[in-house]
């Protein structure tokens, strides 16, 4: 056993753990129950002082069946299922799903649906990216006031899902071919006042953190994710662009009517936690953007196709698989029907599962406080994690 | 002056002897500055407002658990922001989420860690019974099936409002406990136990899958017509 060993795919020179030359090293268990694992995750570490040399972690303390529950019931009645997988997104993992369904019916969608599907994704992402930054920020030990901050306008936007869908958190709202209920005029105008509303929101809580020196010693330079190693483990969304891979699906798929919008993709330069948490600051900027475009062009007409099918809803045989561009990253929906009212198959491909796969390759050779922070920035939630 | 104790309607332990001091006796007694109350509302109206809740999320739940105690909600208007990472710190349970089978032992744990007097609240369709995921494998069917739960608050989340309403509910069941007798808190009785079997992770359910102390099935009577 070299004394010298190979550095990690990371670019980390670790020792191997169990070294007789060294110490004795220390393993630990960090969850199920722990404040800042975001919920019933753990991580097995092995510390050697302070820093970790190896981490394993433990899924499946939250799996609930989602994939097997969704092959016996019918198409529609997966759709509030699909609420309960990223439980602060719902509005984007109901697209998701939508799209699935419609490619594999061939089912077109109305410009208004398309429209307003964009404004509530738009809105979903404010929400998650503002949650993160405040839980991240909760993490690298700023106690109660970001998250103070970022709730107080987490309550905003889930009043306007309130208003649109009945209710707060698991919304239930796209339907295959169009948008359960139309946005009314005052639902409209309430919506462009929480967007108007947004930026200097924004500012404030720029102005608080993004500057202050005791974040930026914190998360500069921690848990660095390399572009190679990104792409190879297939990670998405903001974690992938932080790294400065130019990867977007609203771009690279232009799904729905995102083609019709002006906004930029912004990108990172090193990978680290602290680009991470810019990059969420900067997409929020331009959601606004496009949350304002498609306020200011929403057009008219029906926001249901007159010829979709809700009940004995039966797709001809055949399999889809329908992405989008989720806060958290690709998430997608791979459907395969054999002509019945229930999929054959039904599997998720969820982002932030997937996003932490890399999780020992940042946290080796950073200390056991740097991982609740990188984890932190990583942004999973359980409910879809674990299915 | 609702922030002082007072006497409880039903705090007279059953006896049908008349008061010692009657309430205008006492009334006139604090306004010349003298609190005349017992042990036992004292001991209570402590105990019900500080009501610290474990800080342990589940599920969907957990968030509006967050969202309870952050600042449109406030649930330290109720005297209970104060969330323990640390289960010997905490006197609530709040089973915010989907308990699975591979979780539900370290939920039981987690309840045994708690030091007396301790409740437990079960928040949300799933903790109650499963709720949507009841017919999936993996979830167990209400945590009621092993520890006693006190308050149930349904919905699938609850709302924040929900949450603070169980809360008040919890606060009022503990303003209403004695400190002898059958009413009295779980810790102040002879026939108390303190540790709750955890269930090991079996080849195929929860071992055993529900505790037949706390949890009996309803029996199903079905009626001809």
């Amino acid at each position: 056993m070299s004394l010298f060993p190979a550095p990690s795919p990371s670019g980390v020179s670790v020792r191997p753990v169990n070294d007789e030359f060294h110490g004795d090293l220390l393993e630990i268990s960090m969850g199920p129950h722990h404040p800042s694992t975001h919920g019933v995750f753990r991580m097995q570490v092995t510390l050697d002082g302070e820093t970790i040399v190896k981490l394993k972690p433990v899924f499946g303390y939250l799996h609930r069946n989602h994939e097997k529950l969704g092959e016996n019931t019918t198409y529609l009645a997966s759709m509030p299922y699909t609420d309960r997988l990223d439980y602060l997104n719902s509005m984007t993992n109901n697209w998701a799903y939508a799209i699935a369904v419609e490619k594999l019916a061939g089912q077109p969608v109305p410009e208004r649906a398309e429209y307003l599907r964009i404004i509530l994704a738009e809105l979903t992402r404010l929400l998650n990216h503002t949650c993160l930054a405040g839980f991240l920020l909760q993490d690298s030990g700023a106690m109660g006031t970001p998250l103070m901050y970022a709730f107080r306008e987490r309550e905003k936007i889930l009043e306007l899902f309130e208003a649109l869908s009945g209710s707060r958190m698991m919304c239930n709202f796209q339907r295959f071919g169009g948008c359960r209920v139309d946005a009314s005029p005052a639902w409209l105008a309430a919506a462009q006042g929480v967007v108007d509303a947004y930026g200097s929101f924004l500012d404030e809580f720029e102005a608080l953190l993004t500057g202050n020196e005791i974040l930026m010693a914190r998360t500069q330079g921690t848990g660095v994710l390399t572009p190679q190693l990104a792409i190879n483990a297939s990670v998405t969304g903001p974690l992938l662009r932080a790294t400065g891979v130019d990867y977007d699906i609203r771009k690279v798929d232009a799904y729905g009517l995102y083609s019709r919008f002006n906004f930029r993709v912004p990108l990172g330069a090193h990978g680290d936690t602290y680009d991470r948490y810019m990059i969420r600051i900067l997409e929020m900027r331009e959601s606004i953007k496009i949350l304002q475009q498609a306020l200011r062009e929403l057009p008219a007409g029906p926001v249901m196709d007159p010829k979709a099918k809700l009940r004995g809803f039966r797709p001809k045989a055949g399999e889809a698989y329908g992405r989008i561009e989720g806060p958290k990253g690709e998430i997608g929906f791979y459907l395969i029907s054999d002509g019945s009212p229930n999929p054959y198959r039904y599997r998720v491909r969820p982002p932030s599962f997937v996003n932490l796969t890399i999780l020992e390759d940042m946290c080796l050779g950073q200390t056991i406080a740097d991982a609740v922070i990188i984890l932190g920035s990583v942004d999973i939630v359980l409910g879809e994690v674990d299915r | 002056m609702s922030d002082v104790p007072s006497a409880h309607p039903d705090s007279a332990s059953g006896s049908a002897a008349p008061a010692l001091v009657s309430d205008q006796e006492r009334e006139e007694l604090r306004r010349q500055g003298i609190l005349l109350t017992k042990m036992e509302d004292l001991y209570n109206w402590g105990r019900s407002n500080s009501v610290w809740p474990l800080n342990f999320g589940l599920a969907c739940c957990a968030i509006e658990m967050i969202a309870a105690s952050m600042a449109r909600f406030d649930i330290s208007r109720f005297g209970s922001e104060v969330y323990r990472p640390s289960p010997r710190q905490a006197d609530l349970l709040i089973v915010s989420g989907t308990v699975t089978k591979k979780m539900a032992p370290q939920v039981i744990r987690l309840w045994n860690q708690m030091p007396e007097p301790k409740y437990c609240i079960a928040m949300g369709a799933c903790a109650i019974s499963g709720g949507p995921f009841k017919q999936g494998y993996n979830v167990l069917k209400g945590i009621d099936r092993f520890i006693p739960v006190d308050i149930y608050i349904p919905g699938c989340p609850p709302r924040p409002e929900a949450l603070l309403n169980g809360l008040i509910a919890l606060q009022e069941k503990i303003r209403g406990q004695h400190l002898t007798g059958p009413n009295a808190p779980r810790h102040l009785r002879a026939d108390d136990r303190c540790e709750y079997p955890v269930p090991e992770f079996g080849a195929h359910d929860l071992e055993p899958p529900a505790n037949p102390e706390v949890f009996q099935p309803p029996t199903i009577v079905r009626t001809e017509k």
